[in-house]
């Protein structure tokens, strides 16, 4: 006999198992986004925005309505279903490539008006469905198929701080914080602090969620471990960067 | 509290930007987003005063790219919800136009055309035609329609809103620089009181009830696995805007019938060729002027009819042949000589249309 594994309730279940590939940590992140809507008991007024990228295969993940919307544009999109039906409540879900690189300009637009939709960015440290590309969050060295020798940051820059440029520029009110796969109960307890901070209508919510991606990073569960855990920490710090209400977290807070 | 909106019928001398955003009013629109371009501006200035008036909504987004993927949200979310744009600004709505075609999304676009590429001027063309009706990585499932002036900018613009919630592909309306800063007389009137019968939007997400349970869950996307998957997809669209084409095209004509040669334009330079109508008919010439009002789809059957009973045509236009590589495309294999006159992104005055129609009529 086999036993089903536990799924969130806003979930759906017959399109179980879901498209990713296995060690994916899409996954994972959408199963603390599960939680955190069933713990809240909002899946009847949830919108979810997925985007192009490796996210898309969630557009019929959930019991959820879903629109997956053009690359980097589901921000845009929710912004607009938002400011349409203020009393719904608006998930924009997108890879890095998405939102750090294609889409940045309108999670800068949105944070900047302090939109009251909650963004969040899945950070697999490049652009995993079109095949492992060099990302604007890909570490220093690391190899991709458009920097084969490994990033230079001379030049291509560093990994892109995107919760922290958020957090400097979203007003009060604003939701900031980065979680990660390997510490799933405190992503989801971001989450729903996010998803409450659009619910109390204070302003923008984001956050990050350090992601896995085994299929182009070529690595086995304790590679994909150890990228995550020592490579990607060193760069993304876990926790949160701004709540409302609270001094704004610093680097080494 | 927001007021109760009360179009008295009447005669108005507005600027086409204002004319725009009374009609958006008339015809219920909730939300507008938007972001400035010249010379389209206005409609924006306009509805941020009216809008909080009448309990609707403005946003100015970050670029065109949001203005248009947020529009998409708004009907989405079972809102009547609209943009203006014009030139540099078009380019980009092509984006989020090509997913609202995709996913049947009930949009409003108003272009108000100026002078292009690049950023050329911000004053007046026909320039946009091709991006309008057929840009975007799609085949131009749209409705596009041409306004030669203030009334139609007026009508038109609240027929966009019903014409794309009722058959849900996005509508525009194609205006240009002329007509959106020139002031001309019009009359303003609530269409219910016409007996335009105002179509209420639905919403596409955020329905009543728990996903999965009360209902399934509504799930949009632009994505698909196969080739067949996207074919059947595309076909059933291509097919339904197939159907309703001939209900939806509407055209202008003057004294076709027996005419030797037929003016053919759009929009405002219809004007032109109106004035030189008459003046050449005045002056015993056997000369005609049509004006297809929508561009896409295009009044396809009297096209044909046109060209199969004359002997020339005159295309005239303020760009390089957009519209005329519409028309040929519908007329391929008629027997009519096709004369041009094409002046991009300049206007064009009845006296050069008049002087050009004796050139042909008297060249053998
Ligand atoms: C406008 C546009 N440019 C490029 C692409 C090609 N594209 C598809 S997915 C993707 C990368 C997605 O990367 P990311 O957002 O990080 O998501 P991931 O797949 O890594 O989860 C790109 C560039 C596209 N679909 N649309
Ligand atoms: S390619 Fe990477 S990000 Fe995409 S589904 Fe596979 S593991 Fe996940
Ligand atoms: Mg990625």
């Amino acid at each position: 006999m086999q036993i089903a594994p536990v799924m969130p309730k806003s979930w759906r279940v017959d399109n179980k198992p879901h498209k990713f590939c296995p060690g994916c940590g899409h996954g994972l992140i959408l199963k603390c986004l599960g939680k955190a809507i069933d713990e809240l008991e909002i899946q009847s007024r949830v919108i979810y925005g997925c985007d192009i990228g490796c996210s898309l295969l969630s557009w019929d993940f959930f019991n959820l309505d879903t629109v997956q919307a053009h690359h980097g544009r589901t921000t845009p999109v929710m912004t607009g279903i938002k400011r349409a039906r203020p009393e719904l409540l608006c998930i924009a879900y997108m890879g890095d490539g998405g939102g750090y690189s294609i889409g940045v300009q309108h999670l800068v637009g949105a944070a900047m008006r302090n939109e009251k939709i909650t963004v969040i960015v899945a950070n697999n440290t490049q652009y995993a469905m079109t095949g492992g590309q060099l990302a604007p969050t890909t570490l220093p060295g690391q190899k991709t198929e458009t920097s084969p020798y490994g990033r230079d940051p001379g030049a291509t820059g560093m990994p892109f701080q995107g919760a922290e440029m958020i957090s400097a520029i979203a007003a009060d009110g604003a939701y900031v914080a980065r979680g990660s796969i390997s510490h799933l109960a405190q992503l989801t307890g971001f989450l729903k602090k996010a998803l409450k901070n659009q619910i109390d209508g204070h302003g923008f919510s984001f956050v990050e969620a350090l992601s896995a991606c085994p299929t182009n990073w070529r690595t086995d569960a304790a590679g994909t471990w150890e990228f995550i855990e020592k490579d990607m920490a060193g760069y993304f710090e876990r926790g949160e960067i701004k709540v409302p209400g609270q001094k704004e977290a610093t680097a080494d807070a | 509290m927001s007021e109760e909106l009360v179009i008295e019928e009447k005669r108005v001398f507005m600027t086409g930007n204002e004319v725009v955003a009374w009609a958006a009013l008339a015809a219920g629109a909730d939300i507008m987003y938007g972001y400035p371009i010249t010379p389209q501006n206005e409609v924006m200035h306009y509805w941020s005063r009216l809008a909080p008036r009448y309990g609707k909504n403005f946003l100015q987004t970050e670029d065109e790219l949001s203005a248009g993927f947020a529009t998409a949200g708004g009907v989405m979310a079972g809102r009547k919800a609209f943009t203006a744009t014009a030139g540099s600004g078009s380019v980009l709505m092509q984006e989020p136009m090509a997913m609202v075609e995709m996913m049947r999304l009930p949009t409003v676009t108003v272009v108000q055309q100026r002078g292009g590429p690049s950023t050329a001027t911000v004053i007046y063309s026909q320039q946009e035609v091709a991006l309008t009706t057929m840009g975007g990585n799609g085949e131009g499932m749209r409705v596009v329609y041409s306004t030669a002036g203030h009334q139609d900018l007026y009508d038109y613009t609240i027929k966009a809103f019903n014409s794309a919630w009722k058959y849900r592909f996005p509508a525009f309306v194609l205006g240009d620089g002329y007509q959106a800063k020139m002031r001309e007389p019009l009359t303003i009137y609530e269409p219910e009181k016409r007996g335009i019968t105002l179509l209420e939007p639905e919403p596409y997400v955020g329905r009543e009830g728990k996903p999965g349970q009360d209902r399934p869950p509504a799930q949009y996307r632009n994505t698909y696995n196969l080739e067949e998957e996207l074919y059947e997809k595309l076909m059933s669209d291509i097919r339904d805007f197939e159907k309703i084409s001939a209900e939806i095209a509407e055209y202008e004509s003057m004294h076709t019938e027996g005419a030797e040669l037929v003016i053919i334009a759009h929009g405002i330079v219809f004007r032109a060729v109106g004035e030189a109508v008459s003046n050449l008919r005045e002056q015993g010439l056997r000369v005609g002027g049509f004006r297809p009002v929508t561009l896409r789809p295009l009044p396809a059957a009297q096209i044909k009819d046109l060209v199969a009973g004359v002997k020339k045509i005159l295309v005239v236009e303020s760009a390089y042949g957009q519209m005329a590589r519409l028309l040929k495309e519908t007329a391929c294999g008629a027997p009519c000589e096709i004369h041009t006159m094409f002046k991009p992104g300049v206007g064009i005055a009845a006296e050069e249309v008049e002087e050009k129609a004796k050139e042909i009529l008297h060249s053998q």
